[in-house]
């Protein structure tokens, strides 16, 4: 079946404007997104420029603005997309070149929230035990690769780049509510100045665009719980 | 064009598990880490299953008998001195991950959750064993965001999306690399006084495949490119099952669980060929039985694939311990796996050979094991060799991070007892005549080769005649078909000549990376007139140890021609047997 992909452009350096094209490619409806991508850029047209690598949702290479929605185009068919598919790069990132992003920020945000485990004391000569309900308390987000789907799709975000983001948050979760961690007050203090976790208006957004199914606003709405916990 | 100078002790080429292990272990020198992709973007990421250790958890176990099922494993060519490493380490770094927050899953105590994979055993070979531990199935997502998340508590250096075109050898020594900031298309020389490459596999030389399209075997053939041999490539481990056409990995740990194996008649045919570990036997074991259905016409509808069925466990063992592929087949094949059977193919996965090495990661030449001063391999472009003729499940994640670590605290040493080599004269000059051939765009009448057309052309004859079974006239063909591509490949161009993000030259030079793996690849594979583990020769059914127990060594040769030698295979504790499961 045929599918007609418009796809936003842009050179950094070159380009002053963006501008779309089009193309028409020959696909089945369970192929990928990033299937018709590769096939305009190994048959059509070589120079278009997006980011792949392992293509079936882990790496987190591939996310994008697919029909309006942040997608990984390794991990949305066709078929759910119908035969005509526009195709942006994430919102509210430097754009490199067509649909790959400057993702520096991203990763520096990333960064801020000392993304490591800070636990108590010398470790144990075996592993540290954890019972199998706390360790569920954070698995959750313990699935997130920083694909930058929830951020870039966070109009908190949009109006404001220096918030912190869905992500960076997500990850911070991850260790807020591991009980091996014993860095809490330490984190707290890093989301909860202006650009920290409330800037976050609970729009949902990031929820509704995270590959990994993460619920990622609820992760932020325990973050600003045990920041207000904390302030008590 | 400008090139940009960088001196750093060390620099290390890959940020996958392997690299940041490394870069970990050197916290505080002078060190670059180079990758291709934003480090948490690295393959070690795609691991699901587990990582091997004997803990003994759930169950008695001890490293001796992971020891013995690695090298029976094996098919007796993997090095037991190694093996041994690999098995006595695995314990220790399982439990360094935990102290640096990896979530594995727990047992009821709260320890460390284990579970059984292919091959591995209690009491040398008795029966499976709980050994693999594990982090739901995307253990190898919790290892790498783990070694990242340390590398930047230790504030490693990193230099993201670098491609390396050249290793730099001057005096016999390692001297740097040669790399493209691909966000920019400008050329660096890293000159240092240690090389650690640690860039991965290369299954992508195969149409169906498991491997992230990143893995076209960089540092394989950077080091073939500096003269110098890879070990035993002509091992490539086929995993049992792979999504039908897609190759999208389905763990071993799905039938850890008690997953199990149907033909088109329904019949688990594991029982033939594994009577003991049935559908637990390793991985070269069933992907042969499933090729041998698949041939013999018993494939699902007469189609390329059996079923990997699950419907049989419980829901909650499916949703809480394989969650990851769950969504995949849902994702992909639209199936729910608690209701439908999966269907399976074997998938191109692992390069049991590479770059060889000794135990300490250090690079080796020749079959005395002369070193390549500060030249350093570790991961899936090493060749230590722990694996030899065919890896197990959940071995890998320990070798990226035992030989990873071992690399490490070798290069530290090494720096603190040497200088840097000196620089070879024009040092970038062979990888801006590379760079520049194909921006040139194309000569005179402007009918240049392209990239995919020249590149699907190698996958599937790869697939085809060099794959699971193999003959010398397959092995000659495909050989062939190599010398004509790699000819085609000189005449290749490419359509995008800006400097930004231009991932057509990318693929360019990634394309002449995987020829030259596969070239290696079937000439082993050609020479080797036996049948051992994950290479199997129709013409040559059988093992033979009084003429093949050696490793592999091929070079190019100032001419150009691929030239053989051998090198003995180390035994320790366990002299070879038949292989039976």
């Amino acid at each position: 079946m045929k599918y007609r992909l418009r796809v936003k452009r842009f050179e950094r350096g070159k380009d002053r404007e963006p501008y779309w094209s089009e193309y028409e490619v020959e696909g089945e409806p369970t192929d990928r997104l990033l299937d018709a991508l590769h096939a305009i850029k190994w048959h059509q047209d070589g120079t278009l420029a997006f980011r792949r690598s392992c293509a079936h949702g882990i790496c987190g290479s591939d996310a994008m603005l697919v029909n309006g929605v942040n997608r990984l185009a390794c991990k949305v068919l066709l078929k759910d997309l119908g035969p005509r598919i526009t195709v942006e790069p994430m919102r509210g990132f430097p754009v490199l070149k067509d649909l790959v992003t400057d993702m520096e920020a991203f990763f520096a945000k990333y960064r801020s929230i000392k993304p490591y485990l800070m636990p108590e004391g010398a470790p144990p000569a075996k592993e540290r035990l954890q019972s199998p309900a706390d360790r569920e308390r954070f698995d959750d987000t313990t699935k997130c690769i920083l694909c930058g789907a929830c951020t870039t799709s966070c109009p908190s975000f949009w109006s404001n780049p220096d918030y912190v983001g869905p992500a960076a948050i997500v990850q911070a979760h991850r260790f807020l509510f591991d009980s091996r961690d014993a860095a809490t007050a330490e984190r707290l203090v890093l989301l909860g100045p202006r650009d920290g976790v409330w800037r976050c208006r609970t729009i949902y957004n990031c929820t509704d665009a995270c590959p990994r199914g993460i619920q990622v606003t609820r992760a932020i709405g325990e973050v600003k719980k045990a920041l207000l916990y904390k302030s008590r | 064009m400008e090139i940009i100078h960088h001196q750093h002790e060390a620099v290390i080429v890959g940020a996958g598990g392997a690299g940041l292990m490394a870069a970990v272990h050197l916290a505080g020198r002078d060190v670059a880490v180079l990758s291709k992709l934003y480090p948490v973007r690295s393959h070690t990421g795609t691991a699901q299953g587990g990582i091997g250790a004997a803990l003994g958890n759930e169950e008695e176990d001890h490293w001796e008998w992971h020891m013995f099922d690695t090298i029976k494993g094996s098919d007796y060519l993997a090095d037991q001195d190694a093996a041994e490493i690999l098995a006595r380490e695995a314990v220790e770094t399982v439990y360094d991950l935990e102290h640096w927050g990896l979530p594995f899953s727990r047992t009821a105590e709260g320890k460390i959750a284990q579970r059984r994979f292919g091959g591995h055993t209690r009491e040398f070979g008795k029966g499976p064993v709980m050994r693999s531990c594990y982090a739901a199935d995307r253990t190898g997502h919790m290892i790498l965001q783990t070694v990242y998340q340390q590398s930047i508590k230790n504030q490693v250096h990193f230099f993201d999306e670098y491609l390396v075109l050249e290793l730099l050898i001057s005096e016999g020594r390692a001297a740097g690399v040669v790399a493209l900031s691909v966000a920019d298309g400008q050329l660096h020389v890293f000159h240092a006084k240690a090389v650690l490459l640690a860039s991965g596999g290369c299954g992508r030389i195969y149409q169906i495949t498991s491997n992230a399209h990143a893995l076209t075997g960089d540092g394989m053939a950077v080091t073939l490119r500096a003269g110098l041999p890879l070990e035993d490539m002509e091992f490539f481990q086929f995993h049992p099952t792979g999504i039908y056409k897609m190759g999208i990995l389905i763990t071993e740990g799905a039938r850890g669980e008690g997953g199990k194996l149907f033909n088109g008649l329904g019949e688990r045919f594991m029982e033939k060929y594994a009577p003991t570990l049935l559908d637990l036997a390793p991985r070269d074991i069933i992907s042969r039985a499933i090729y041998c259905e698949l041939r013999e016409g018993r494939g699902v509808q007469g189609k390329w694939y059996v079923h990997l069925d699950l419907t049989h466990l419980e829901p909650e063992v499916i949703e809480k311990k394989l969650p990851d592929i769950t969504d995949f087949v849902r994702t992909y094949l639209g199936i729910d796996p608690l209701k439908e059977p999966i269907p399976v193919q074997p998938t191109a996965h692992y390069a049991m050979g590479g770059v060889p090495t000794d135990n300490d990661g250090r690079v080796v030449v020749d079959e005395k094991n002369t070193v390549v001063p500060g030249l350093y391999a570790a991961g899936e472009v090493a060749c230590v060799s722990v694996h030899g003729a065919n890896r197990l499940g959940t071995n890998s994640l320990v070798d990226i991070l035992v030989f990873g670590r071992r690399s490490g605290r070798d290069i530290g040493r090494f720096l603190r007892e040497n200088d840097y080599a000196p620089l070879p004269p024009q040092p970038a000059e062979g990888a801006q005549e590379l760079v520049e051939r194909f921006r040139a765009g194309a000569p005179g009448n402007g009918a240049g080769e392209s990239v995919a057309a020249v590149r699907e052309e190698l996958q599937a004859v790869m697939m085809d005649k060099a794959s699971v079974f193999r003959t010398a006239e397959s092995l000659t063909e495909v050989r062939d078909a190599i010398r004509a591509l790699q000819e085609r490949y000189q005449r290749v161009r490419i359509q995008d000549r800006s400097r930004v993000f231009n991932t057509d030259l990318v693929e360019a030079i990634e394309l002449g990376f995987l020829l030259d793996v596969a070239e290696v690849t079937v000439a082993g594979a050609l020479a080797r007139q036996e049948s051992r583990g994950a290479h199997y020769r129709e013409d040559f059914p059988k093992r033979d140890d009084v003429n093949w127990l050696k490793h592999s060594l091929i070079h190019r040769d100032p001419s150009g021609a691929l030239t053989m030698k051998f090198k003995p295979v180390v035994i320790t504790r366990f002299q070879p047997q038949e292989r039976k499961y």
